[in-house]
């Protein structure tokens, strides 16, 4: 048995496809015009940089001559010609852009980012909480500190991105500075904490020193190690 | 305008079902027309409490989907006329409960009545959440000692979050009712004193309710301590209560046991 490899035809596909490009009408005098392109591009440089760019000479009369001084300047001015529409195909010669026919025109989407049109309002760094928070509530705020005005329940939760006030009795867990900020640090009026965290350093109830228990307290990092102390 | 209240607590065996009994009881001898619904759905007591479970044919399952009128499932109280019960199914489970079907038995009956007491179940799951969906008010009922206290502080989260009341943002009116207390040993330490727990839950109290045999006894005959031996403490102390929920400033006091001299002579049995 002998297979013999059949040479198989590489089919080629072809597909149309339209883009947009802008479209320049130079006008007489050309170095008029040229000079007006130039302070286009002062004010925005890099105005036409990759932008498929297509001349329209057929309101002019242009040698062949004049044809190549003009797509030379563009050059210079790094503009890229695609194509040339509106002239006799003799005039064109092979090094030059080829001649495009049949194009529609369009509006020209600005695809550059508009000026933002509001400054966005600066998010709060703070979240106040005026009553108790509850057993089996969670209070996540992790763009800053949070402030309790009154206690935190056994069971309850108060996790923040920066430091936790509590002006009442802390009774639940409190998870400070979750986002990696160590300077974080726990205030609280009294402490009776299931479990005080900073920046993923935590300790229990049962680390937390008994004769600190039922008194105003902080708690905040040094190095890798926790320490609470009283206020006052 | 008739007043929604929820007897809630979390905990399970605090004394919902004997409050809600005791208080509606007192209400009702006060003069108010008094409903009382039980929502534990498949773990029905509030009936045996008023000892109605003789006469219960429909139940509030049966309203909530339709098969029975409002006025069929109504149980009138034997011995007081303007105080009724809305019992709860025993076959069925909480699911059979819906939100709508709920909020439009509570809208009925407040046409009907000047209290809605609901009764609700221990936990915080489908009942517990029903019955204090629609109230205004909240009677939480708690025990002296840490893990009912706890589980008081997470019914008031949820009170001040998953009610209409809440959503609409408006604030559901808290009450705390102690129960079980026992003066003596909460002054030996033993158990939370009063300050304790009503720091912990910075809720006002309602009323403080004695520990008492009487409780035990009023509800093995089928009725509220406050209709069954009204002169007992445990009974003096729920219609302080009630006085305080309809608004009156009654002076917090924890009744005491009333002792003959015999009594006080032998009150003491050597062990």
């Amino acid at each position: 048995m002998h297979a013999t490899a059949e040479a198989t035809r590489q089919l080629v596909r072809m597909r149309g496809r339209s883009y947009v490009a802008f479209v320049f009408t130079p006008e007489i005098p050309i170095v008029g015009w040229l000079a007006e392109i130039d302070s286009t591009l002062a004010r925005s440089p890099g105005f036409f940089v990759g932008k498929p760019v297509v001349l329209d000479l057929s309101a002019l009369d242009l040698s062949r001559a004049a044809i190549t001084h003009l797509v030379g300047n563009l050059e210079e001015r790094n503009i890229r010609v695609l194509g040339i529409e509106g002239v006799e195909p003799e005039k064109l010669t092979t090094s030059m852009p080829p001649l495009l026919t049949g194009g529609r025109s369009c509006v020209i989407t600005r695809t550059e980012p508009a000026e933002k049109a509001a400054e966005a309002k600066p998010k709060p760094n703070s979240l106040l909480l005026e009553s108790p928070v509850r057993s089996g509530q969670s209070i996540v705020f992790t763009d800053g500190d949070v402030t309790v005005l009154g206690s935190v329940g056994s069971g309850a939760e108060i996790v923040a991105g920066g430091s936790i006030h509590v002006y009442g009795t802390l009774r639940g867990r409190a998870m400070a500075g979750v986002n990696g900020n160590s300077s974080a640090r726990i205030y609280c009026q009294k402490i009776e904490a299931e479990l005080l965290a900073i920046d993923g350093y935590y300790q229990t109830a049962e680390d937390i020193d008994a004769s600190l228990r039922n008194r105003p307290a902080q708690a905040w990092l040094q190095g890798a190690t926790m320490k609470i102390t009283p206020l006052n | 305008m008739a007043k929604v209240l929820v007897v809630t607590s979390g905990k399970g065996g605090v004394g919902k079902t004997t409050s809600t009994a005791a208080l509606g009881a007192a209400l009702a001898q006060n003069g108010e027309s008094v409903v009382v619904i039980d929502f534990d759905v498949g773990l029905r007591n509030l009936d045996l409490v008023m000892g109605a479970e003789r006469r219960v044919v429909f139940d509030l399952i049966n309203v909530v989907q339709g098969v029975a009128k409002l006025q069929q499932a109504l149980i009138r109280d034997k011995r007081l006329e303007n105080l009724w019960l809305l019992p709860a199914s025993q076959t069925r489970d909480k699911d059979a409960l819906t939100d709508e079907g709920v909020g439009r038995i509570i809208a009925e009956l407040r046409t009907k009545f000047d209290w809605v007491l609901c009764d609700s179940p221990a936990g915080i799951e489908r009942g517990a959440m029903l019955a204090m969906r629609y109230a205004d008010e909240a009677v939480i009922v708690t025990n002296p000692e840490v893990s009912s206290v706890r589980d008081s502080d997470r019914i008031i989260g949820m009170l001040d979050s998953k009610t209409v009341k809440a959503e609409q943002g408006e604030r559901v009116e808290k009450h705390i009712l102690i129960t079980r207390y026992d003066p003596a040993r909460a002054a030996r330490g033993e158990m939370l004193s009063i300050d304790d727990i009503l720091e912990i839950l910075a809720t006002p109290l309602l009323g403080i309710i004695p520990e008492s045999q009487d409780v035990l006894r009023a509800s093995n005959v089928g009725s509220p301590v406050t209709l069954n031996n009204v002169d007992s403490a445990p009974a003096r102390a729920y219609f302080d209560a009630a006085r305080r929920l309809m608004g009156e400033t009654v002076n917090m006091i924890v009744p005491t046991e009333r002792r003959g001299l015999m009594n006080r002579l032998l009150g003491r049995r050597a062990a």
